[in-house]
């Protein structure tokens, strides 16, 4: 079922963003609490909106702040100040952001709300991620921990050696991946890394999951943001004549039989008795969100994709369409991917120059395509940004990918 | 002192030397294989079955991709903080039986300059780690051109 695209004054399927905030990514060693809050209040402020004027409170949660974080919404709200918010608290991993979007848009189409505010934070620990505690003989992210250590770089080293023999994709080309995205990075005062990488400074970093070395993979960080969505009649209500809007939220599962291993499996489905989709998981993100929106990968403007590492970026363009498959490293090679390029990817910096605040991510990539949109990014601005597209994907098969429009 | 000898996991291998085996579960109705098992329901969304029986994976298999683990994985995997951290090399195989990729390490001292992807592994009984009562069991990757 596809909601309507139509952007004009008929019935829409379309929310639009009054506003965008972040805190800065960095390792603070504050609470999430704060993030989220600084963030939210910078989103408030974006959107020229009271906090008492706001309907509802959808949350990221984060699994790494105790009982207030699985109820982040509240949480939030909380410190925001009580003003009785209909409250949402949600959690999908590296999707939670896009799952909170999902859950506020289909408030405010539904007529429940006409403002939303949607929020992420997280206060990162140093280092791998690790499951929760205790002894969880039933719980696959447990289990492959303790059967075979096998860390988020774990999967993402799988992956690179996998598109290395497969398509022969090298360690240059990741390490161009790194360059490119530190170069972003160094013009986005929200991000964390904000010094320009060479590909020797990459070859030089140690090697920590073969053949990814550290440069080639993502830190964990604190971070925090936020977004103020409405109905597109508040909006024009509010005095934003042509708002930026969101046109399509794709949260998709995996489809039985799943041939990649996908964090935190240990085997994937097999496809003895179904046979396998031929397009991956991966890629049915991307295609919900086009059938959503009605567009597609020649559509776009600009892409903010989860690299989690470098050659999950590659991995990303083909999945997006923006290439065949196997020619990720030629359109980064060819320089489509650039500020300037035919479709600039990860012009916030992306992961390589965030490192990951789980629950605030797909907030932040969203706040990206919003800037950009709305033409206030900067050095980093996108000529006559019209259409961007965020994709995601959280483990325990989790899709999400963002269709935002002017 | 004696060693007791326990599966890192229950059910999930069997057997000794090359009778060694990763166990997994078949649906009785539709012929689809589980590993890690299930033991309740079928999870094709096509088949309604709810009788699994427990069947041994095939030995062998090739190469999907592999890396290693260049630093010490953080608990509930176990190792000791006092001894330097010795890499090792994470194999994901496809078997083309079960026509599914089953993760493991490879047994050690193989290393990814040894591997490629392709290249044919079989299934191997290993030790994940000791301590002062057990010694914990678990499967292992092994090229099979290599026999230490």
């Amino acid at each position: 079922m596809a909601l309507a695209a139509d952007g004009g004054d008929g019935v829409t399927g379309e929310v639009a963003v009054l506003g965008a905030g972040m805190h800065p990514w960095g390792k603070w060693g504050r609470s999430f609490v704060e993030y989220g809050t600084a963030a939210a209040r910078a989103a408030l402020d974006d959107a020229g909106i009271d906090w008492r004027d706001v309907g509802s409170i959808v949350g990221a949660d984060t699994v790494r702040g105790g009982y207030p974080g699985y109820v982040a919404g509240a949480t939030f709200a909380k410190a925001l100040g009580w003003q009785g918010a209909r409250v949402t608290s949600v959690y999908a991993a590296c999707a939670s952001g896009a799952q909170a979007v999902a859950a506020a848009r289909a408030q405010i189409l539904g007529g429940l709300a006409d403002v939303v505010l949607v929020v992420g934070a997280d206060a990162a620990p140093k280092g791998f991620f690790r499951p929760a505690g205790g002894d969880r003989p039933d719980d696959p992210d447990w289990l492959r921990f303790r059967v075979l250590g096998a860390t988020n770089p774990t999967y993402f080293g799988l992956y690179a050696r996998r598109r290395m023999a497969v398509h022969g994709d090298t360690q240059e080309d990741f390490a161009r991946v790194k360059v490119k995205n530190s170069a972003l990075g160094a013009l986005n005062p929200y991000a964390r890394y904000r010094k320009r990488v060479t590909a020797e400074e990459v070859a030089a970093s140690a090697m920590v999951a073969d053949p990814l070395r550290l440069l080639d993979i993502c830190a964990t960080s604190d971070g925090g943001a936020a977004l103020v969505l409405s109905s597109v009649e508040f909006a024009r209500r509010h005095g934003v004549a042509r708002p930026v809007r969101i046109r399509a939220v794709s949260t998709v599962t995996p489809r039985y039989p799943t041939t990649v291993l996908d964090l935190p499996d240990i085997a994937t489905d097999s496809a003895v008795a179904v046979e396998p989709s031929a397009e991956t998981f991966r890629a049915s993100i991307a295609r919900a969100a086009y059938e959503e929106a009605g567009l597609g990968p020649d559509d776009l403007s600009l892409a903010e994709v989860y690299d989690l590492s470098t050659a999950l970026e590659l991995q990303w363009y083909e999945d997006l369409r923006l290439c065949g498959e196997g020619e990720g490293a030629k359109l980064l090679r060819d320089g489509v991917t650039a500020l300037g390029g035919r479709i600039p990817v990860n012009t916030s910096g992306g992961l390589a120059s965030f490192g990951e605040a789980v629950p605030a991510q797909a907030i932040a990539q969203v706040c990206e395509l919003v800037r950009q949109l709305r033409g206030e990014a900067g050095d980093r601005q996108v000529a006559d940004a019209r259409v961007g597209l965020s994709a995601n994907q959280g483990l325990f098969g989790h899709g999400s990918a963002v269709i935002v429009v002017r | 002192m004696s060693h007791g000898r326990t599966p890192v996991v229950t059910g999930w291998f069997t057997g000794e030397g090359d009778g060694f085996r990763l166990l997994g579960t078949c649906c009785s109705a539709c012929g689809s294989v589980f590993f890690p098992r299930e033991d309740v329901f079928c999870r094709n969304p096509g088949c309604g079955g709810e009788e699994l029986r427990e069947v041994p994976l095939s030995r062998r298999g090739h190469v999907w991709s592999y890396t290693d683990a260049r630093y010490r994985p953080p608990s509930p995997y176990v190792s000791d903080p006092e001894l330097p951290w010795e890499p090792y090399a994470l194999i994901a195989v496809e078997l083309a039986a079960e026509r599914l990729v089953v993760l493991g390490q490879a047994v050690p001292g193989v290393t990814v300059a040894d591997l490629a992807v392709g290249m044919e592994v079989e299934v191997v009984p290993g030790v994940l780690h000791e301590d002062a009562g057990t010694t914990w069991t678990t499967w292992h990757w092994r090229p099979t051109g290599v026999t230490a």
